[in-house]
């Protein structure tokens, strides 16, 4: 236990000091249950799209088309449930989704292409096809517009834990905790009554497949293969595993689950399709996957982190000012480290850094809009340049395979 | 041999050109509009002699944007941030142009020398990033390109825009005066009774002649491209691929920063919020198309302009001008692929003209 603490203390220290500064009035959004249900809410797209990047990098694609193939998803899914009913909206988002995983996986596999240009073309393949789409399909809506789609009505019911969240006229007991307004007690309560409260059952379907992918993946013959092709493609082959067939069905698999991400994004936080509103969600999603060293249980923690930042940028200008502290705290903890191993260079570096945020934060009483709003893109950076852990990605992943060949 | 290598390096973009227009032809005929029709509209308003100009003018920057972004692929790193650079270099450069009053020649190369050097310096954070800290540029330059456009936003509103006199709402900085604007070549030319054609597109081809002479004729290029084909190679022959990255991500920026240059001393004369966006992408699908290739992404920009200026005229005919963005976005994806089954092709041909002269020997 304690050894886990001083191996991540870059993690916890941090959600000890968020702790800590929410006791401040002024900062109490920052462990409120609507800020955490907001967070999970905001995580899920983000997790879906680091799992669909696992499944693809597990079976050796790289697929920075993520991106495009979530833009896709939001598209389908808000038109299938602009016409249909949310479910639909579902399943056409994953759909849509995996059809350009199969266009992915046609560049990557049978054609070799580099898979960084071809998702990259996936992209911008993406954002023409829903542009067009979207003139084409609502051409005679009243609200015509190439870049947004009509308001989507029809809500799917939502869950909450009875009894401990107050589901169906039952006590809230963690409402209750958290409306005491006990140091800490309270915070964690609120935590727990935002993780559990108004999960709509999209959600849950969604909470659901985290656990379904790491079964698939690590416990059935097929994730075996799966896994096998990305790690040794000749051997696999040689063993009678059909490589090119677990490759594509990795890509189209991660293409479903970044049209689900998409999907997700349209019926649960806006209601409507609107271009650029992925906003580099699927790159956060590829990022988590990193942070997560492509297992599921990691690419959760990792878009938890990603969805609070996100979750703090929609609600609550004050609770970003609060970070400004962390921040200034966290760059204290590494320059005492740098010190301690000797490099004072660094450390000087980092102190400067460490009062310049502090400096900051006195002087101010909140942070201008225009930068709450790339909190989480920053967050995705500092995390990843500062989460100094061993990666251990798949050894083929990003290497053309041609049958017959050795390599 | 030679010859036919070249050709058959040319069949791949005119294949790609080929599926692009079968593909938007099958597109149009689904919803219903006569494809023939809709291709004449457009070529004819394309080659009029006001749409040649507005589509040189287009592919001045779009053209700087590909060089930058090929000055990354050439040593396989993929600056997907040109966007947010030449942004960031666009604005401080305006804002700076418009404070200072200089003789004209000092004056634009001032404006130039600050866009190079803050677009560079953006740049080098994600090559930073990258040797330092093990993240991968797309991964970053694409979160900087967000962490960006919020820079931008702040700075424009609200330290630039404080200064302005003009009693406009739009956060814009002040103009730039005379001195700072590039003069367009109309009357160089002798060309009546059409719009400016903007002087910067003397600027864009040397851009093109520099690319070409640091990406092939300098000991730098040969180590970018070194490292790019082969990294374990090049660290044998001595490159440093640390700081080749942190370089070649800021040569690449220093392009970027160009590529504002042309609307903001042409036609524009200060930074707004409408300052034409999107030019970093574009310049993507440019450099993939034109291979990285100094002349093939010329034409690759003209092309891309020729198609979006072409396509205004589909409103008045009520054809969704968005079927532009699909034949940019297939004519990008199919080039790639062609451009792969070209060289496996090549290399195929080569192997049995090997096997061929071995046998017989």
């Amino acid at each position: 236990m304690l050894k886990t603490l001083k191996k991540n203390y870059l993690i916890f220290l941090p959600i000890a000091f968020i702790a800590v500064i929410a006791q401040v009035d002024k900062y109490d959004q920052l462990t409120t249950s609507g800020t955490f249900g907001a967070a999970i809410r905001l995580a899920i797209p983000i997790c879906l799209a680091g799992l669909g990047g696992m499944f693809s990098e597990r079976s050796g694609v790289v697929n920075i088309g993520l991106e495009g193939m979530m833009i896709m998803g939001t598209w389908f899914g808000a038109w299938a449930a602009w016409m249909y009913g949310p479910w639909y909206g579902i399943l056409a988002g994953i759909i849509g989704g995996a059809m350009f995983g199969l266009i992915h996986a046609v560049g990557t596999v049978t054609f070799q292409v580099d898979h960084i240009v071809s998702g990259v073309a996936i992209n911008i393949l993406a954002a023409g096809v829903a542009r067009f789409l979207n003139v084409v399909a609502y051409a005679d809506q009243p609200t015509q517009s190439a870049t947004q789609s009509p308001r989507i009505d029809g809500q799917v019911g939502d869950f909450t834990l009875p009894y401990l969240s107050g589901g169906g006229e039952t006590p809230s007991l963690f409402g209750y905790l958290q409306d005491l307004d006990l140091p800490f007690l309270s915070d964690f309560a609120g935590l727990l009554l935002g993780a559990t409260s108004n999960l709509s059952y999209i959600s849950i379907f969604a909470l659901t497949l985290i656990p379904i992918a790491a079964w698939t993946l690590w416990s059935t013959p097929f994730g075996l293969q799966m896994r096998s092709v990305g790690e040794l493609p000749t051997g696999s082959e040689s063993l009678g595993v059909n490589v090119y067939l677990m490759k594509y069905i990795g890509v189209m698999i991660s293409g479903g689950f970044a049209g689900l991400a998409g999907a997700y994004l349209v019926l649960e936080s806006s209601g409507i399709y609107r271009e650029g509103q992925t906003a580099g969600r699927g790159f956060i999603g590829l990022a988590s996957m990193i942070f997560g060293n492509y297992k599921p249980l990691g690419i959760f923690m990792g878009s938890g982190l990603f969805g609070y930042a996100d979750a703090l940028q929609l609600r609550s200008d004050d609770a970003v000012h609060g970070l400004l502290v962390l921040i200034s705290l966290i760059l204290l903890i590494i320059s005492i480290k740098q010190i301690i191993e000797k490099k004072y260079l660094s450390a000087s570096i980092s102190i400067m850094l460490c009062l310049g945020f502090l400096i900051w934060f006195l002087n101010s009483e909140t942070v201008p809009s225009e930068f709450v709003y790339f909190t989480p893109h920053i967050t995705t950076l500092i995390v990843l340049s500062s989460a100094s852990q061993k990666l251990r990605m798949p050894k083929k992943v990003g290497q053309p395979y041609r049958k017959g060949e050795l390599n | 041999m030679k010859l036919s290598l070249r050709f058959t390096s040319l069949l791949a973009p005119v294949f790609a050109l080929i599926v692009a227009f079968g593909l938007s032809t099958l597109m149009l005929y689904l919803i219903g509009e006569d494809p023939i029709e809709t291709f004449k509209i457009m070529y004819d308003y394309g080659k009029s002699g006001k749409s040649i100009v507005s589509i040189l003018n287009r592919s001045v920057p779009l053209y700087i944007s590909a060089v930058a972004v090929a000055v990354g692929f050439k040593m396989g790193l993929f600056n997907i941030g040109v966007e947010s650079q030449y942004l960031m270099g666009s604005l401080l450069s305006a804002a700076l142009g418009a404070a200072v009053a200089l003789p004209s020649i000092l004056h634009i190369s001032l404006i130039i020398f600050v866009a190079i050097l803050s677009s560079a310096l953006w740049a080098a954070i994600a090559g930073y990033l990258k040797v330092k800290k093990g993240v991968h540029e797309v991964i970053s330059t694409i979160m900087l390109n967000y962490i960006g456009t919020g820079i931008i936003a702040y700075l424009l509103a609200n330290i630039f825009f404080e200064k302005v006199e003009l009693s406009t709402t739009a956060p814009q900085t002040d103009l730039l005066p005379e001195s700072a604007r590039i003069p367009s070549l109309n009357a160089f030319l002798g060309i009546e009774d059409l719009p400016n054609l903007h002087g910067f597109i003397i600027g864009a081809v040397l851009v093109g002649i520099l690319y070409y002479w640091i990406v092939w004729k300098t000991s730098l290029g040969f180590d970018l491209r070194a490292t790019g084909s082969s990294p374990i190679a090049a660290k044998f022959s001595g490159a440093n691929p640390g700081k080749l990255t942190i370089f070649a991500m800021m040569i690449s920026g220093g392009f970027a920063g160009l590529i504002g240059i042309a609307p903001l001393t042409g036609y524009f004369f200060k930074y707004t919020t409408d300052f034409p966006s999107g030019l970093g992408f574009a310049g993507i699908t440019v450099a993939l198309l034109g291979r990285n290739h100094p002349i093939g992404m010329a034409f690759g920009a003209i092309l891309l302009s020729f198609l979006e200026r072409s396509a205004q005229i589909l409103d008045l005919y009520d054809v969704p001008k968005e079927i532009e963005k699909i034949m940019q976005a297939v004519i990008v994806l199919s080039v790639v692929v062609a451009y792969e089954v070209v060289k496996r092709y090549v290399t195929n041909r080569q192997i049995k003209e090997a096997s061929k002269v071995v046998s017989n020997a």
